[in-house]
């Protein structure tokens, strides 16, 4: 019995032996190599325009499929579903106001707060940007399918067989790739920690953080196109970003080294972090010293004069947002009075989601997601860097860059803050309103007692 | 189950077409939090818009039937038909169903119903005044506030009990053009 067992044994350990080398072996060549020398091979952005041909594909299937049955094709549009007319609150008074003669008040006024309200409640421009942005045709992931239906045997055949590619062979790989990436992060900053402080540590450190990035790019099939490169943030300035995920830094530092700002975390996280800051200069807050915003400001001027450190990254919105807007940035970093290099983010949403849904997905499900879409497709566009101008304050001047950057991203550019995805509005919006209202009314009994 | 759910619709006396309800049915999936196919007040509460509207709880409260803390998505779809644009009727002449809920008159007394707060068919200068401020806040004072609840009791009331009916209502606004005023448009 045994003598069978032997050589099948010695044959199968052989053949697994040889698929792992294979295995490895093109996975040094083709993924790790480049990545250590930023070359890349091109393979990925072949791959991103056969997908784009599949998905064009698939949407005309389900054109044609719709067409035959009579009905129309579900088409969400992100840009709002109802007619909402730009007329403030006096102007709408005024209006409803017929000829001079009028009483202050006029039971009619109910009417604009009253339709107001109803508008906001069938679509509203804050809600509808903590979750996933809608596609406008299904990219054949199930997470997407929302209301497309008329899939046809084929659509599903083919969509089998994308869960097959993903899981099976896309994702462990990028899993592999996930802990090679972020190991060697870990092991080689903490080796070019052991050098003395100069020119030689910060240009290793460099280029450890830089090759590491790139691996861990690689493990997300990132593709991305960098605009602008002129604009790259340099040393003593602050780099601004609109933030969708935790991802938003591993593709901004695959391009340049930043000093990252964050709190301190446990676990393998922390780890990373303590790593990191061995090799340069970066700014982990204790939990208790994030709500103390002297002292968060301080260390980070501290930091940004020293003109050998590198630029800080810093996300103003201060919480995920999807994508579809840049929401208000708060002013810490603005109040700092160094230049500030924006840069605007835009994901393609039609090769996998990479907006956090941080009430919805856990990190580690967020990153499985990430991991078993088609890719991660993205442009970077680096603006040209602003300051404060004379007269300006911190507010004013974080807008000023908030619209660039909205601007430039072609995203909606909105004054609500993003802290709305968990918290209430507060009350002085309201009060605002009201008053708005009340000068209505006690403009126009004014204007009657002059006459 | 959305077949279903559209067939129970159009059935009512409101025809929406079907790409709407699938909007609006969208719409109410992702407003309720709590996934049990009804909407609660805190549902609304959370759309910031709503929430800095100065008659935003008496909006929340005209979806919610009496006493009752839940709306579900036909309660929800009934209290939005009031704000159809009402040239859509000419496509809908069924004679059994009565008054539309987009219909002038209809449209009218989802506005009374914001101020008349205990719902008894009546508005009284209490409720009126009450309406008053919610609407305007701190910035007016309360003799001010009284004189214009005064004056438009006044100058509505023709029977002479000191509050609004609903006909006192209706005669009041008989020029304005409620069916522009009171009504959303869908872009598609």
């Amino acid at each position: 019995m045994e003598s069978y067992l032997f050589p099948f044994d010695s044959l199968i350990c052989m053949l697994l032996g040889i698929s792992f080398t294979v295995w490895f072996t093109l996975l040094l060549v083709f993924i790790i190599v480049p990545a250590i020398f930023g070359v890349s091979f091109g393979i990925r952005r072949v791959y991103m325009k056969s997908l784009i041909k599949l998905f064009e594909w698939a949407t005309l299937r389900m054109e044609r499929g719709a067409k035959e049955k009579n009905q129309h094709l579900y088409k969400p549009y992100s840009n709002g579903i109802i007619a909402k007319e730009p007329v403030s609150l006096e102007q709408e008074i005024q209006e409803m106001r017929r000829g001079s003669a009028e009483p202050e008040f006029d039971m009619s006024d109910i009417f604009y707060f009253c339709r107001r309200g109803v508008e906001s409640i069938v679509d509203d421009e804050v809600t509808k940007r903590f979750t996933a942005e809608e596609l406008e045709s299904w990219n054949l992931l199930t997470r997407s399918n929302y209301n497309f239906h008329h899939i046809s045997t084929r659509l599903t055949a083919l969509w089998g067989m994308g869960v097959l590619i993903r899981y099976g062979f896309l994702l462990p790989l990028r899993v592999t790739l996930a802990f090679t990436g972020v190991g060697l992060l870990v092991v080689l900053t903490s080796i070019v920690g052991l050098f003395p402080n100069g020119r030689m540590k910060n240009y290793l450190s460099d280029k450890v953080h830089l090759m590491c990035y790139r691996i861990c790019v690689r493990a997300l099939t990132a593709i991305i196109t960098y605009h602008d490169s002129e604009n790259k943030p340099k040393n003593g300035g602050i780099c601004v970003a609109n933030h969708t995920s935790p991802i938003d830094v591993i593709i901004l530092a695959s391009d340049g080294c930043y000093a990252m700002v964050g709190q301190v975390h446990g676990g393998l996280m922390g780890v990373i972090q303590r790593a990191m800051v061995k090799a340069c200069p970066h700014i982990w807050f204790e939990r208790s010293e994030v709500k103390d915003r002297h002292l968060v400001a301080k260390r980070l001027s501290d930091h940004v004069a020293d003109e050998s450190k590198l630029p800080i990254l810093i996300f103003p919105e201060g919480t995920c947002i999807n994508n579809t807007s840049v929401m208000m940035f708060k002013k810490g970093s603005f109040e700092i009075g160094c230049t500030v290099y924006p840069v605007a983010i835009k994901y393609d949403p039609r090769f996998g989601d990479a907006f956090w849904n941080s009430s919805k997905f856990g990190m580690v499900n967020y990153l499985l997601h990430m991991m078993s879409s088609w890719a991660i497709v993205c442009s970077v566009w680096y603006l040209p860097p602003m300051s404060r101008m004379e007269g300006e304050d911190a507010v004013q001047f974080a807008n000023r860059v908030k619209a660039a950057i909205a601007r430039k991203g072609g995203l909606a550019d909105l004054l609500w803050d993003g802290g709305l995805k968990r918290g209430k509005v507060k009350e002085v919006f309201k009060e605002e309103q009201q008053k708005l209202y009340s000068k209505v009314l006690v403009g126009s009994s004014e204007d009657r007692s002059r006459s | 189950m959305f077949t279903v759910l559209n067939q129970t619709l159009l059935c009512l006396c409101f025809p929406v077409s079907h790409s709407q309800i699938t909007r609006l049915y969208s719409r109410f999936h992702s407003l309720d939090k709590g996934e049990n196919g009804a909407l609660s007040r805190e549902d609304f509460q959370r759309i910031p818009e709503l929430a800095i509207n100065p008659l935003g709880d008496r909006i929340i409260n005209a979806f919610f039937p009496e006493g009752e803390d839940q709306v579900n998505f036909r309660g929800f779809m009934r209290t939005l038909a009031h704000f159809r644009p009402v040239e859509d009727n000419e496509k809908n002449k069924d004679p059994t169903s009565g008054e539309p809920l987009n219909s002038r008159a209809n449209k009218l007394l989802f506005a009374f119903r914001l101020y008349d707060l205990d719902r008894d068919d009546k508005i009284s200068r209490d409720e009126l005044l009450q309406v008053l401020r919610m609407m305007v806040g701190v910035n007016i004072s309360d003799e001010q506030l009284g004189s214009i609840a005064d004056r438009t009791i006044q100058e509505a009331d023709t029977n002479g009990d000191m509050s609004i009916s609903f006909s006192e209502f209706t005669k009041v606004l008989e020029k304005v053009d409620v069916e522009q005023k009171m009504s959303i448009r869908f872009l598609h």
